[in-house]
């Protein structure tokens, strides 16, 4: 084997150039198809216990699909030319598709959710006065329809859309994973698996973050945080975070067994540039703690008060939201580390504070999610507050 | 519905009930289907604007007579001869404005040792030459490689370009239209050579067009033509007894990391096995 100093990057290889809004597009997009799922659960697949979140994971996804387009926008060389992907797509490229599953997957889900808070918008435009009945008149498209007929028919609608969204979410975030995995001019990126992992990480941040947000939702609102509900997302978080770390440690178990020409340079990399930001935060931090606490939730449910379970479950997924986040950085900033000259490593990477692509702007990103949730949550509750079940919801 | 606010709406036929409001299913899904086709209508209106103006992402600017359909170009490094004086890195700088820090083509130099090991290095893209290398190790083997883009015929950034904006001419020049680029990075990501880059000050992709605005007038890339050896040399498959295709047709040429089957129109000869 040739003996190599590790020293020489292509000249034009000396920065990084896929900056931290291209960590923060993936890690939203995930959140978004895992919460979506978390909402299939129950729409769909009749987890009934999983009601208490039946809204509020659908709207999750939504506020962050809404700014999953902005990290993108500032990387841009010419955010204004942003729309061409839209108008004339090259339909060979990966990113091109972008415009046009974004799409569909926007329209699916805002009239998901508009079907299932169509009773709810008629009864406040009803009830309310001046601009806030204009405002929810015009939500109502006109239609005031609520009778037993017409909820069961949105009743009907809901679940057909939830259907098509399962696929739809998959393929808004495999088509991420494919972005990369298809690059194959990158020994880090170019694997089949890559869709695939970036998936099963999506689903693991999408329930993460549906646990910690009902529970602050619950608490914010002075309402009891359902027991069966937390115990029920931690059990398919678990699941999901033992085939996520699964794939995760595959695909590098098997680039260290095949040792190819690519092992020359990635192995030196997880020894080093990577060692805290993969093996320290995502596999050990990240991976393993999250395993034992939630094999605690699921395996000794007995022994455990729902306070104690609540509070183990609201750190795994503080946790696990950490580790994807890692996940995506590793990937995306890792993938850029070496050189193409299998030769080098660029210079390191340091997110500037200020600036378009810099630290306060992902916060920014990151933090208005929850800024929507909260407003929607203002004029439309996310949760249930009682046994009643409300409009065409009810699995 | 206790999270309403004021008086309870016990039942839903009151609001039905209410004939000025009523819209029906039918007439609702109407109006959205028809303002659907309204937006459907224009975008395909703008392509249809577009295409008519023969602006085709894959066709070249007309360039006074020039018919790209008539030439397909090659070009061939003989690395035996290449003294890494870093003339062609210094013409290609002034032909074509390429911003400090980054290179359309840059010069390698390798030393492999008795022992296998192997050093590459390039300083400033071999723009100043190179300085003589004094190591520990006994040298048995040292050279060096021009690099630029590879033109490649299957390349792997138009493929991924998402506005079409990278694109392969008729001639086999690939190029950038800098006016549709939304610089986005992806082919940068995407070539296996190293070649592109985001030009800091017109933030779109750039790279070696191997003089296109030269080309199409009959002369040859900068970089050939200032280039004292002889290294470079640039050709074109379609003419009469073409010095450059004929080496292609008969010499044992290599092309960089064949692996990856994005045929490259660049050519070397001498290329030993320790270049990527």
């Amino acid at each position: 084997m040739l003996q190599e100093s590790l020293n020489f990057v292509f000249p034009n290889d000396f920065h990084i150039m896929w900056s931290l809004m291209i960590v923060i597009y993936p890690y939203v997009t995930g959140i978004v198809a895992g919460a979506f799922i978390v909402s299939s659960l129950y729409h769909v697949f009749g987890r009934d216990e999983l009601k208490p979140v039946g809204r509020l994971s659908m709207v999750a996804s939504l506020a962050f699909l809404l700014i999953a387009t902005t990290p993108l926008l500032l990387h841009l060389g010419h955010p204004e030319r942003a729309l061409n992907i839209v108008i004339t797509p090259h339909f060979t490229s990966a990113m091109a598709a972008f415009g046009m599953i974004y799409t569909c997957y926007l329209t699916l889900l805002t009239l998901e959710i508009w079907l299932v808070y169509r009773k709810d918008i008629i009864m406040v435009a009803a009830r309310s006065r001046g601009i806030k009945r204009v405002i929810f008149s015009v939500l109502s498209l006109g239609v005031y329809d609520i009778s037993e007929e017409s909820l069961r028919i949105d009743h009907r609608a809901i679940i057909v859309l939830a259907s098509l969204g399962i696929p739809a979410a998959c393929i808004l975030h495999g088509y991420v994973g494919f972005m990369f995995g298809s690059v194959k001019a990158n020994a880090w990126w170019s694997t089949p698996l890559m869709p695939i992992i970036f998936l099963f990480s999506a689903v693991t941040s999408g329930i993460a973050m549906i646990i910690i947000l009902y529970q602050s939702l619950m608490r914010l609102s002075g309402q009891k945080i359902i027991g069966e509900c937390v115990q029920s997302l931690s059990r398919w978080l678990w699941l999901f975070t033992i085939m996520t770390v699964t794939l995760e440690m595959l695909e590098i178990i098997s680039l260290a067994y095949k040792k190819g020409e690519e092992w020359l340079v990635i192995g030196p990399l997880l020894g080093t540039k990577l060692a805290f930001p993969f093996i320290a935060v995502q596999v050990v931090f990240g991976s393993l703690i999250p395993i034992v606490l939630l094999a605690i939730v699921v395996l000794m449910k007995p022994f455990l008060t729902n306070p104690l379970r609540n509070t183990i479950a609201f750190v795994a997924s503080l946790i696990l939201l950490i580790q994807v986040f890692a996940m995506r950085w590793n990937v995306v900033i890792g993938g850029q580390i070496f050189s193409k000259s299998m030769r080098g490593f660029r210079d390191p990477y340091v997110p500037e504070l200020f600036g378009r692509e810099g630290a306060l702007a992902a916060i920014a990103i990151f933090i208005t999610p929850f800024v929507l949730l909260a407003i929607f949550n203002k004029f439309l509750p996310m949760y249930e507050t009682s046994d009643e079940p409300s409009g065409g919801e009810s699995a | 519905m206790p999270y309403m606010k004021g008086e309870p709406m016990n039942d839903n036929k009151e609001m039905k009930s209410d004939a000025a409001l009523e819209v029906s299913r039918r007439d609702f899904l109407g109006t959205i289907a028809g303002a659907l086709s309204a937006v459907a209508l224009v975008i395909v209106a703008d392509d249809a604007v577009y295409i008519a103006s023969g602006a085709e992402p894959g066709a070249p600017l007309p360039a006074g007579g020039y018919d790209p359909d008539k030439h397909s170009y090659v070009y061939v490094i003989d690395i035996t001869k290449c003294i890494g004086c870093g003339s062609c890195v210094r013409a290609c700088k002034a032909e074509n404005n390429v911003p400090d820090l980054f290179f359309r083509t840059w010069i390698e130099r390798y030393m492999v040792s008795r022992s296998g090991e192997v050093s590459v290095d390039s300083p400033k893209g071999g723009y100043d030459g190179f300085d003589p290398s004094i190591t520990g190790d006994e040298i048995t083997k040292a050279f060096f490689v021009p690099k630029m883009c590879n033109h490649c015929s299957h390349s792997p950034c138009v493929q991924l370009c998402p506005v079409g904006a990278s694109y392969r001419s008729p001639d086999g020049v690939v190029l950038v239209d800098e006016k549709r680029c939304i610089g986005c990075g992806y082919c940068v990501q995407a070539c296996p050579y190293g070649s592109r880059f985001l030009n800091p000050e017109t933030k779109v992709a750039s790279k070696c067009t191997w003089c296109y605005h030269r080309i199409t007038k009959g002369m040859r890339p900068a970089c050939v033509e200032m280039c004292p050896r002889g290294v470079r040399k640039f050709g074109d498959a379609k003419a009469l007894h073409d010095e450059v295709s004929e080496i292609i047709a008969t010499k044992q040429v290599h092309v960089l990391k064949p692996e990856l089957l994005t045929e490259p129109n660049l050519h070397y000869l001498g290329l030993s096995m320790e270049v990527r």
